[in-house]
């Protein structure tokens, strides 16, 4: 059973939270991210979710009640982005390393300055290697689906580590799409209640005092960040898992990474998030034309699925990296990765690096035939025009 | 070198401290490279030194001078530098 409706990216973000029976909601409002936390303020208001929400004076402070709710056992949940994100940044280590297993929607929105309402994804990428999970979706149905999965990655024994649902900001989270609400006792069956371990978990107890928070010399901390390094390794079993789980009962998978079109494709755009969306209508197309093209969307981008990224592109002759974020100085935080990966495999495609979308400029089916062309160009000729490529860049204002 | 406080039967996911103990358990006086020696001829009594004292490791006796723990006191020098009357001498650990 379940409810078939039309809604926002943002209210799907709401529905997963109220069914997913969270009972603490700590967070501060911030376009595009506000409509969350006005839907679940409602629904804990008219008692449809049976939990506290602390209205914080600022990210921060919201981070800083999430963690001490989560450390005394609650099943925790927030949402942020830009601005807000960065503002968390110092206590988002802090959930890190005390494995708490905190999720948070991120709607993903750029960085001041320039100040912009709009989506790129330097805001998270600001906290990718601070221990937390990032998975990145494409619709509505995903959002949901990944907020109610990220609880079960999160707290499960092998993870305990804090999550991020990225969504991009007013792409998706003012995007009405129609969404199949699972019932609750459905979900229930799917993810019961929070029962965190004394034995394992952060846990504090007034009968069996601990000090969490402290300091500690350098003869253990590297210690406590190895484990940590293994937690998000080991966490991509659990994300598999937890993933086919959810789809015996409901029938929808989304797996690490979405290759499509990938088997036979020579050339493949690499991305996260709705330019996924974008360039599958594209591939379409040119699959009719009779190019053997396809598109690897990375979902699951903290933990980095490097096998499942070699096995899908073990035909590529060209990858093509849409970065919908900037690394100042050396090219773009998804190339790098991908470069890691496939550096020392025994496959090694030529790698284009596509800086797109930056600021919420759209990234038009036309962006992404662009991205092809060049990418076909490259796989004829072997050569590479620039190190990046600035899509949509206007030359006449900045010259070159 | 004390002994280690995690070990791997008790190595916690986070670093959280199960059995705390207080400054009282963690005995920071090994730490003291010069000791404070109070020479009982010149003092005063005046417990500036008591007051001083960052950890709490000076106390008075029931015959009204002071005692100084050395189990606690890191040798900092704090209550040398504070005596109005010079009645304490910093010295070398290891020497009278």
């Amino acid at each position: 059973m379940s409810n078939r409706k039309l809604i926002s990216g943002n209210r799907a973000v709401a529905e997963a939270v109220r069914l997913s029976e969270v009972n603490v909601v700590s967070a501060y409002p911030i376009s595009p991210q506000t409509p969350i936390v006005e839907y679940i303020s409602e629904y804990i208001a008219d008692g449809k979710l049976k939990a506290q929400f602390i209205q914080a004076e600022s990210e921060f402070g919201a981070m800083a009640a999430c963690i001490g709710a989560s450390a005394v056992g609650a099943r925790v949940f927030t949402a942020t982005c830009s601005q807000g994100l960065a503002l968390m940044h110092e206590l988002n280590y802090v959930a890190a390393g005390l494995r708490l297993p905190i999720v948070m929607a991120v709607t993903n929105r750029r960085l001041s300055q320039p100040l912009g309402m709009w989506c790129d994804h330097s805001d998270a990428m600001g906290e990718r290697d601070s221990g937390w999970l990032q998975l990145y979706v494409e619709s509505c149905q995903e959002v949901l689906d990944t907020i109610i999965q990220a609880f079960k990655i999160a707290e499960s024994k092998n993870v305990l580590l804090p999550i991020m649902v990225c969504l991009d900001g007013f792409i998706l989270s003012h995007t009405s799409e129609v969404v199949d609400i699972p019932e609750l006792e459905d979900v229930r069956k799917f993810l019961p209640p929070y029962e965190p371990d004394p034995k394992y978990h952060t846990l504090l107890d007034v009968n069996v005092p601990m000090a969490a928070g402290g300091g500690c010399p350098p003869a253990y901390a590297m210690e406590f960040d190895y484990k940590k390094f293994e937690a998000q390794i080991q966490a991509k079993e659990v994300i598999k898992k937890v993933d086919e789980e959810f789809a015996e009962l409901f029938g929808r998978r989304y797996g690490l990474v979405e290759a499509y079109q990938c088997e036979d494709a020579e050339i493949i755009l690499v991305a996260m998030g709705t330019i996924v969306s974008t360039a599958k209508e594209v591939v379409d197309v040119l699959r009719d034309q009779g190019l053997p093209v396809g598109v690897l969307k990375i979902r699951s981008y903290r933990p980095f699925p490097k096998n499942e990224i070699l096995k899908a592109i073990s035909n590529a002759k060209v990858l093509a990296i849409v970065n919908r974020a900037i690394s100042y100085g050396v090219g773009a935080p998804l190339y790098s990765d991908i470069a890691a990966t496939t550096c020392n495999a025994s496959h090694q495609p030529i790698l284009l690096n596509f800086i797109a979308g930056i600021g919420g400029r759209d990234v038009t089916p036309k962006d992404i035939m662009t991205i092809f062309e060049k990418a076909k160009k490259t796989a004829e000729t072997g050569k590479i025009e620039s190190d990046v490529e600035w899509i949509g860049l206007n030359r006449t204002l900045v010259g070159g | 070198m004390s002994k280690p406080y995690w070990t791997k039967e008790n190595f916690p996911i986070s670093p959280t401290i199960r059995n705390p103990g207080g400054s009282l358990a963690f005995k920071a006086g090994m730490w003291r490279m010069m000791r404070p020696v109070i020479d009982p001829n010149k003092c005063t009594r005046c417990g500036i030194c008591e007051t001083f004292c960052p950890d709490m490791a000076i106390s008075k006796l029931n015959d009204g001078s002071f005692n100084i723990n050395l189990d606690y006191c890191k040798g900092c020098g704090i209550c040398a530098n504070e005596c109005p009357v010079k009645a304490i001498q910093m010295v070398k650990e290891g020497r009278e």
